[in-house]
């Protein structure tokens, strides 16, 4: 039985954690928040120089090759951190096209992200509601995207985006496109402005299909969004460590009654159902993980019971985190304010709970049918 | 990173296959495996006799060292030698807390004479142990146990209530925690002790539990005379000694009971006369969603523990989330699958076999499952104190001498009786 990160990996984890560490991210995210800095891509391009965001992509295209386990470890370093970086945009996006581009297209598009010269992001969103393929109406016609996108992730600091169009046949096409002066973008203030999210409005765009075609868009997609949602999960399990190491710090030094508040059976048993969630959410994460690594099918069910266990631990351990701290939990100036808010918005941002447990109850059936 | 075995651990892992292979049929996966507490005399020969095939075999005693007939091999051996086990029909729950606990207390604190006296009858099923820890005003706070041994000479005198003692009515020994100072603190009075439950003035009554079932024991202590030689510790480091005795617990509980998430996955997914299954609504798929990560988490939080049983580390207290979760699990499990029965959910066939009654046996057993081992609630304050390193509860009784400590039972309303 081996279920722990290598030692490589676990060092890259250590030497990330220090560096953002130093890079005081939680300043930068505050700052962010409050309209005083765009979401930082010179962090951003400092952290690809040390090769950590390239290590899912393979070195012919310009990554390090260093594997899904060292991205794992950095995507919690990230949400422990809040570092305030275009980090599921540029996941997302490379994932996409590392799944479903030609080798062309590959060669082209992903040593973009993995130097760092580029921000890619993916444009899915557009009404309200659940992830599906029904609801993207965007048009993709004589190679040119016209439409609407809305929340895209980082959409005003990206340089491009694979754009979820509809062909004129009605079919689902991954479009690449670069944001030329066809594209309207407009930042959107949201619930946890220390990530940035845009309105996009394709006028004509010029774009390239992404792939060589065929009925299975959609389905790539989705099998895209399945292995970004374990590397989500893992930012998710970093941010609910850090809201209960807060917490846990805070209850052990603030005094009331004449003894620390950690004495308390209410506020020790609240925490010790925090470290429950937690640690559910991190094994959760790591058979993800294991299913990434492995490179073989049925990612689905693993990486939705990883996704609805990390959303579940954030929230909980980010709420539980502020209560715990009391009144001054709730000020704008506490930490225990980003972590929630950081909280709500990944839970939002790539599929929400309900999306995941649709998938995994499903991914289930089809299991049993097969 | 994977879930494979370490080149030698697959090797152990293979000749325990071939062992039960040649001595053992698999049993019927969807059938709840047989626990032997309701025994009677031919299924205890059974067990006995499967055991003596273990020991004959080198299966039996895994972690014990060599010198008293075990393999001196590591708990991860033991861990696989459970999970090989436990895909066969054979005999389990006779031998569990004698060989998992007993003895491992006695090795670490018994003389060689009484080593070399009592391991190996154990370890071949002849002999059979249990524990006689917990009493009726000693459960979460087990130090406040009253039982009383006082020296006579060249023996203790031992007077009091043991209760939820597992296999008493067929054990040969059993170890049990007594108080020899009740001047002294609470944790600070207590001396244990190993006695022949066959003794004078031992006497076991089964209890009934609120499931139906019986798997636990009361026992009566009523000036049952031990020799000091079978003291194990120093008098009044009691305490220590049965730390000793819980650390072995650990590996053992947690488990996922059944009915588990594959049998409510199963129920939830079969459709009756041509009617949806229950799975068909929406707030099903999503309770059930919440079940199963709990489930897969459980199950992969044990495996990063055996990670650190594989590399030789020891897991901490946090082996406790297995237990709080699935305790928890099991009764919000079979509370919703009979509410997917409706008033249908109200039946209960006790003697039908064939009967589809499952969780309507589990929902009235899943409030002990909360309960034994210890309550989710003293579990917590281990995880908060021992993991999280929050401060320990204020104690009424801390440094107080034991016989000033308030003490008492609290009553609780039983057939005929009103508080």
């Amino acid at each position: 039985m081996n279920l722990e990160f290598s030692e490589e990996a676990r060092a890259i984890g250590d030497q990330a954690r220090r560096f953002l560490e130093k890079r005081d991210c939680r300043e930068r995210a505050r700052a962010a928040l409050s309209g005083e800095a765009e979401p930082d891509v010179e962090l951003w391009r400092e952290m690809v120089a040390f090769g950590w965001i390239g290590s899912f992509i393979p070195e012919e295209y310009g990554g390090n090759g260093a594997g899904y386990e060292a991205l794992c470890v950095i995507a919690e370093e990230i949400g422990r951190s809040l570092a305030p970086v275009p980090f599921a945009s540029n996941i997302l996006a490379g994932e996409i096209i590392l799944r479903s581009g030609t080798q062309e297209q590959k060669s082209y598009w992903l040593p973009k992200i993995a130097s760092g010269e580029m921000i890619g992001t993916l444009a899915l969103h557009e009404a309200p509601g659940r992830i599906s393929a029904d609801a993207i109406t965007l048009r993709y016609e004589n190679g040119r995207l016209t439409g609407r996108k809305c929340p895209v992730p980082d959409g005003a600091q990206a340089d491009f985006a694979v754009v979820v169009a509809r062909d004129p046949d009605g079919s689902i096409v991954p479009v690449l496109a670069f944001f030329d002066e066809t594209v309207t973008r407009t930042r959107q203030p949201t619930i946890d402005d220390s990530r940035a999210q845009a309105e996009l409005h394709f006028d004509g765009t010029p774009g390239e299909r992404l792939g060589s075609g065929g009925s299975g868009a959609w389905a790539e997609l989705v099998a895209a969004l399945d292995r970004a949602a374990v590397i989500l999960a893992f930012e998710e399990v970093g941010g609910a460590q850090a809201c209960l190491d807060l917490a846990v710090e805070y209850a052990k030094t603030r005094h009331a009654f004449g003894r620390p508040i950690g004495a308390n059976q209410a506020i020790k048993h609240k925490l010790a159902n925090v470290y429950v969630a937690v640690e559910l959410a991190r094994s959760n994460a790591m058979m993800g993980a294991l299913g990434l690594l492995s490179e073989q099918g049925d990612l689905a069910v693993a990486a939705a019971t990883a996704r609805v266990s990390a959303i579940q631990a954030f929230i909980m351990a980010s709420s539980e985190s502020i209560q715990t701290h009391g009144g001054i939990g709730f000020t704008w100036e506490a930490d225990t304010n980003l972590f929630y808010r950081r909280a709500n918005a990944l839970a939002l941002g790539l599929g929400t709970e309900s999306y995941w447990k649709e998938r995994l109850v499903s991914g289930l059936e089809q299991r049993h049918l097969a | 990173m994977d879930l494979e075995d370490s080149p030698e651990e697959a090797r152990f892992r293979k000749s325990v296959r071939a062992f039960l292979d040649a001595n053992a049929t698999r049993r019927d996966e969807s059938a709840e495996p047989a626990r032997y507490y309701e025994v009677d005399e031919a299924k205890l020969g059974l067990a006995r006799a499967w055991q003596r095939k273990k020991a004959a075999a080198g299966f039996a005693g895994i972690r014990w060292p060599k010198q008293w007939g075990g393999q001196g091999l590591s708990s991860i051996h033991e861990v696989i030698y459970q999970q090989e086990e436990a895909r066969y029909a054979v005999p389990k729950g006779v031998f569990d807390i004698g060989l998992g606990m007993c003895i491992p207390t006695l090795l670490a604190y018994a003389d060689d004479a009484h080593l070399e006296r009592y391991t190996k009858p154990a370890l071949w099923g002849d002999e059979i142990w249990c524990q006689m820890f917990s009493e009726p005003n000693a459960g979460s706070d087990l130090a406040g146990l009253t039982t009383r041994a006082v020296r006579d000479g060249a023996d203790w005198i031992l007077d009091g209530q043991k209760t939820w003692t597992s296999g008493a009515q067929f054990s040969d020994f059993g170890i049990v925690l007594a108080r020899t100072d009740f001047g002294a603190p609470k944790h600070k009075g207590l001396t244990m002790f190993f006695i022949d439950m066959k003794a004078p003035g031992v006497e076991v009554r089964p209890i009934h539990q609120m499931s139906g079932a019986s798997h636990f024991n009361e026992v009566f202590l009523s000036g049952v005379r031990v020799p000091d030689a079978q003291r194990l510790g120093e008098v009044s480091d009691g305490w220590r000694v049965a730390v000793t005795t819980l650390m072995n617990e650990r590996l053992a509980v947690g488990e996922e009971a059944r009915p588990d998430i594959e049998d409510i996955h199963a129920f939830l997914t079969q459709s009756d006369g041509g009617k949806a299954p229950p799975m068909a609504e929406q707030a099903v798929r999503f309770r059930f969603a919440d079940w199963y990560v709990a489930s897969k988490g459980v199950e992969a939080f044990r495996n990063r523990g055996l990670t650190k049983l594989s590399r030789g580390e020891m897991p901490g207290p946090e082996l406790s989330v297995a237990r709080i979760v699935n305790a928890e699990k099991l009764q919000q499990m079979s509370r919703y699958a009979v509410e997917m029965m409706g008033a249908g959910g109200l039946l209960l066939d006790r003697d039908n076999p064939q009967a589809n009654n499952p969780f309507q046996l589990a929902l009235l057993a899943a409030p002990g499952a909360r309960i034994a081992g210890g309550t989710s609630e003293i579990l917590r304050n281990i995880i908060a104190e021992r993991v999280l390193g929050l401060p320990a509860d204020t104690r009424a009784d801390k440094d107080v001498p034991f016989r000033e400590i308030a003490r008492g039972a609290g009553k609780s309303p039983r057939k005929g009786e009103t508080v």
